[in-house]
């Protein structure tokens, strides 16, 4: 039954979920806001908010003064590559240790997300040792089995989750029925686990793309994704707002717009298996 | 043919023996009913058949073929689950349609197969619905229908009845049962109801902790239980059982006597047992007494049609004296 809620009680919850919401939001709109503005009036004292002359002027610099469309597709290979390539590795794990549990598997989980307790600067000098030696510094695809590997966790769990929800018997019935375990994966599992599979990837896409330390320690120039070009923003030559949010508006309005458009899908996503 | 036998078959998770040493004759075209109550060992034993588990030891063969360590989908079965395990994202043609795809026969042949068992079932209307859309009964037909297109040697059940409501059930029931006079397949049919067990069976195996009770027909069960544990699961409502002195008339240890065997009067008269009626049930065709006895012994008793005993009324009740049945100490049955 659905708790009565007096009107005033509303407004107020109401009232408070938008100023958090705003808060929330609220240094994303100052960056683009920011990316509008000349560079003397970025850092006027007091700021203005919405009165000021638009300009478009620091967009055009940061595309002249850098690649941005390298930069994207750099982060587009390096996100997808990253997620596809742990898609392909966490789906048969997700499903041996869902349906064919052993008695350690349970510990098995644990660790694997132990692994995303460590602070990642305490691997960087060996990582960093190791990528040198193999030649995969600032390389897209030394970045895509770094990334793989630190969300690897993540997309097992999210997976492993997903997979419980489906009865067990549906796949005994697909074996009575003949289904080798490719075919049982290919034709039964994977069709039933689709929402699961595509909020995981979103998800996975999202957070490599997000990703700034590894990919600002181990690459210079031609692996470099949009974190690294937000970055050099904050260079040597001092800090230019203006143009700093107008290369960080660039960088986060693929994943904004992506992010936007799935919400449904991404919440679902985070609290399946929650609440049935 | 379809004719399975299983020989020393044994099955433990861990240290825990679940099923021990077990021996079975399974004959082509019988319809054999696994019963007992829950965690006896049933479902182990139909999944040790079905392939889905490994047993422990022991062998099972499929037509005179060792089968023990044969993949579930190459022995030759089908079976239907409990909770029916259609595929949901598939519509009922395609779930039909999906052992023969993974057979690789041929689609024309596949979609003629596939026609021919809805019309059996009465899904023709269905056929491109999926199971998400259709009621519990059809959706059991559904799962009989994934079975029978594969033209199985033995349909495995397990429970296929007990998530629907009690008259379609019977319908249902009655279903199987003219399947299996239609197909003539060997059919193994898992249940904790010994009424479905007692309606549908040729066979019953009664098994209690993984051991098994008693093999027979159900009415070998119902007039020849080999022990306490058959005598008080086959028959609704349960067997009496009555110790003491009583027993010791008798020669035994406890003797049973079955709800239906005894006649009742108001009158006292030679042999009959003194009793005070707690509860009555009244089914209309039947009514059921809960009694005490003189002893202090719990009675039920079947009379046909309605009879106006209640609560508090004294009755002398006989026992059918050919239908009583003696066991010993260790509730084995006495031959008499």
């Amino acid at each position: 039954m659905a708790r009565a809620v007096s009107t005033r009680r509303q407004v107020a919850v109401s009232i408070l979920a938008w100023v958090v919401a705003l808060a929330i939001f609220f240094p994303i709109l100052w960056t683009v806001l920011t990316s509008f503005k000349t560079e003397a009036e970025a850092i006027a004292s007091p700021p203005s908010f919405l009165f000021f002359d638009w300009t478009l002027e620091n967009y055009g610099e940061v595309q002249e003064r850098s690649d941005y469309f390298r930069h994207f597709m750099n982060s587009v290979v390096i996100s997808l590559g990253s997620t596809l390539l742990g898609l392909l590795i966490a789906i048969p794990a997700a499903w041996s240790m869902a349906f064919v549990p052993a008695k350690r598997t349970k510990d098995v989980l644990m660790w694997m997300l132990s692994t995303k307790m460590l602070p990642p600067v305490g691997v960087l000098i060996p990582i960093y040792l190791m990528f040198r030696d193999l030649g995969l510094l600032d390389t897209r695809t030394g970045l895509v089995i770094v990334l793989t590997l630190i969300n690897l966790p993540i997309i097992i769990w999210m997976l492993y989750t997903y997979f419980k929800e489906i009865p067990g018997e549906i796949l005994e019935a697909a074996r009575m029925d003949g289904a080798t375990l490719w075919s049982e994966i290919v034709h039964v599992l994977t069709p039933m686990a689709v929402p699961g599979i595509a909020s995981t990837l979103l998800l996975n896409v999202i957070l490599a793309w997000n990703e700034a330390f590894w990919t600002l320690n181990l690459t210079a120039a031609k692996a470099a994704p949009l974190t690294a070009f937000i970055a050099s923003y904050s260079s040597p030559e001092g800090l230019f707002y203006a143009k700093l949010s107008a290369a960080s508006t660039m960088a986060i309005a693929p994943i904004l717009i992506i992010g936007w458009f799935s919400q449904k899908q991404l919440v679902r996503g985070l609290t399946f298996g929650a609440v049935k | 043919m379809g004719t399975i036998t299983l020989s020393k078959v044994t099955k433990s998770f861990g240290s825990t023996e679940v099923i021990p040493p077990l021996d079975l004759e399974i004959n082509d075209g019988e319809f054999v009913v696994f019963v007992g109550p829950s965690g006896c060992g049933k479902s182990t034993l139909l999944r040790l058949i079905a392939g889905l588990e490994d047993v422990t030891s022991g062998v099972i063969e499929i037509d005179g073929r060792d089968a023990t360590r044969i993949p579930p989908a190459r022995r030759g079965l089908a079976m239907v689950f409990q909770s029916y395990a259609l595929y949901p994202h598939m519509t009922v043609a395609k779930n039909i349609a999906f052992p023969l795809k993974m057979a690789g026969v041929d689609r024309k042949v596949a979609e003629e197969k596939v026609a021919a068992a809805a019309k059996v079932l009465n899904l023709t209307d269905y056929l491109e619905r999926r199971p998400g859309q259709l009621s519990g009964g059809q959706r059991q037909r559904v799962a009989i229908g994934r079975a029978i297109v594969r033209e199985p040697e033995a349909f495995l059940f397990d429970e296929p009845l007990s998530n629907l409501d009690a008259a379609l059930r019977v319908n249902m029931r009655l279903e199987i049962s003219q399947l299996h006079q239609d197909l003539a397949t060997t059919m193994i049919y898992v249940t904790h109801d010994q009424v479905e067990a007692m309606t549908m069976a040729d066979k019953i195996v009664v098994l209690h902790t993984g051991h098994i009770e008693q093999v027979g027909s159900p009415l070998e069960l119902y007039n020849n239980p080999a022990n306490m544990f058959v005598a008080g699961f086959i028959g609704s409502p349960k067997m009496n059982f009555i110790g003491g002195d009583t027993a010791s008339a008798f020669g035994a240890d406890t003797i049973g006597v079955r709800p239906e065997h005894f006649a009742i009067a108001t009158e006292p008269s030679e042999g009959a047992w003194e009793a005070t009626v707690d509860v009555s049930e009244h089914l209309g065709s039947d009514t059921f007494f809960h009694m005490h006895s003189g002893h202090g012994e719990r009675l039920t008793i079947r009379s046909v049609g309605e009879l106006g005993l209640k609560h508090g009324d004294k009755v002398y009740v006989t026992p059918d004296q050919s239908r009583i049945h003696r066991f010993d100490a260790n509730g084995k049955t006495i031959a008499s």
